[in-house]
């Protein structure tokens, strides 16, 4: 399991990363490598308010559908437009080019509440 | 890792479903099914009572001749699909794992004296070797017995010191066999046949269960529970063709009144964008009312696309009908297409 340490993540598998005063926000390795090959993925529309916890997109892989939850609340400023020609890209670069969008965060501090790497590699590797 | 029908099964190996899938239409794929279900019928009158038992002409099948067939109740609904094999002296019937219990009791209820029903599958073991390059791999290894079988037939073949009843058989769409054999040499024959494909350069993966499912989905073949199962009949399903008419069998009665009527529903493919159809979700017209539910749905690697079954009314089941498949509430795109979206090697 690849862990970004310049991430952080909730214990649900999503990661954020600071990106000038945005954030951009996957899943974790752990999370695509339990989901397996992933088929389809559908992200809400740029522009939507989210409340850290809601659901911001759905992820398919050949075997089921899973939420995918804002790690952070905010505005939805981008969303990655690559995984619908190429979903495949979250399984092979979940914290790059695998990204599922960019929040523009309305309470900062939600961040200090998310788990640093440490932690979610301690919390992932229980399961 | 999942529990199926009592067996722990991998829905994937480390390859990944999707990339199991493209290996098997591109070369090997080895399938451990040892979960199937192994039926040996024999006796005095046992080609008669199977005649009766299953839905398919039986009585003019030779010895080392495989057929698909049915078992059907008395209103036609299909308890379960079965391959059949005759062997010399008996009856060869490989059940599906999830039916293997009550098809032992169906068969036994209904069993005249003199016939012997056997339930051979805790002896034994099944492995699947199947792809474009299968029936080589299994010549090099069965001295060249596999090329001489014809599709749909059967013989006992020794693979490396193995004997077995290999079938020129499949649920994939490709070319290829299955392999019975005693379960005590199960571990051995499999990592002989992955062995034997790398001392030959022949590309050969272990396939899980969500590949096998999306192989078989792709060449148009039932899964019992979904295309076929206990409230299906044949016909609406599309395997009249499985059921010879000309004969006596259990259920016929009803099927005939189907057909005189015409099936209320029918199976068709449906093409689907912008989402992966699953079991259970609705099929909706181009006006929004419900028509029918998805029996199973799924990603296809070879043809890259999602696709779905559904039963729907007839007046919706020509190929190019505009209907919608709710996914998340919400409705997506879906055309009726010609199943299967793969042709089978034996169809080509």
């Amino acid at each position: 399991m690849k862990i970004d340490p310049d991430c952080r993540y909730r214990s649900t598998h999503e990661y954020a990363r600071k990106d000038g005063s945005d954030y951009v926000v996957g899943i974790s390795d752990h999370a695509q490598e339990a989901l397996g090959d992933i088929v389809f993925v559908e992200a809400v529309e740029v522009g939507k308010i989210v409340a850290q916890g809601e659901a911001i997109g759905v992820i398919e892989s050949v075997k089921a559908a899973s939420d995918v939850y804002a790690p952070l609340s905010g505005k939805v400023a981008a969303v990655n437009d690559a995984l619908q020609g190429d979903p495949s890209l979250v399984n092979k670069d979940p914290y790059g080019a695998g990204w599922l969008a960019r929040i523009t965060p309305s309470n900062a501090s939600e961040w200090d509440g998310l788990l640093d790497a440490a932690a979610y590699e301690k919390e992932a590797g229980k399961e | 890792m999942a529990p199926f029908a009592g067996f722990d099964m991998p829905i994937s190996y480390p390859t990944g479903a999707v990339e199991e899938h493209l290996i098997c239409r591109r070369s090997v794929g080895l399938f451990d099914i040892d979960h199937m279900g192994q039926v040996e019928i024999s006796g005095q009158g046992a080609a008669e009572y199977l005649s009766l038992l299953v839905s398919a002409r039986v009585r003019d099948m030779h010895e080392g001749e495989a057929r698909y067939s049915l078992l059907l109740d008395e209103a036609g609904f299909v308890l379960d699909d079965l391959f059949i094999y005759k062997l010399r002296d008996s009856w060869w019937v490989v059940v599906n794992a999830s039916n293997h219990e009550s098809d032992l009791a169906w068969m036994r209820g209904r069993a005249p004296r003199g016939v012997r029903i056997v339930d051979k599958s805790d002896d034994t073991y099944m492995i699947a070797v199947q792809g474009p390059r299968a029936i080589e791999l299994l010549d090099s290894v069965a001295g060249g017995a596999a090329s001489r079988l014809n599709r749909f037939s059967a013989a006992k073949v020794a693979i490396g010191g193995t004997r077995t009843l290999f079938g020129r058989t499949g649920y994939t769409g490709e070319d290829g066999g299955e392999i019975f054999f005693p379960a005590s040499e199960a571990l051995e024959l499999w990592e002989f046949l992955l062995a034997q494909g790398a001392k030959l350069g022949i590309e050969v993966a272990p396939i899980g269960l969500a590949a096998r499912d999306s192989l078989r989905f792709e060449a148009g073949m039932p899964l019992h529970g979904h295309e076929l199962g206990p409230s299906i009949n044949p016909i609406e399903a599309g395997f009249k063709w499985a059921c010879d008419f000309a004969k006596d069998f259990i259920g016929r009665k009803a099927l005939e009144a189907v057909v005189a009527a015409g099936p209320a529903r029918r199976l068709v493919g449906l093409e689907v964008t912008g989402g992966v159809p699953r079991e259970g979700c609705a099929v909706l017209t181009p006006e929004g009312a419900r028509a029918g539910a998805c029996v199973a749905g799924m990603y296809c690697p070879t043809v890259k696309k999602f696709a779905a079954n559904a039963f729907v009314p007839p007046e919706y089941a020509k190929a190019g009908t505009a209907l919608a498949v709710s996914i998340r509430d919400k409705p997506r795109d879906a055309v009726v297409v010609k199943r299967p979206l793969y042709v089978p090697a034996y169809r080509r």
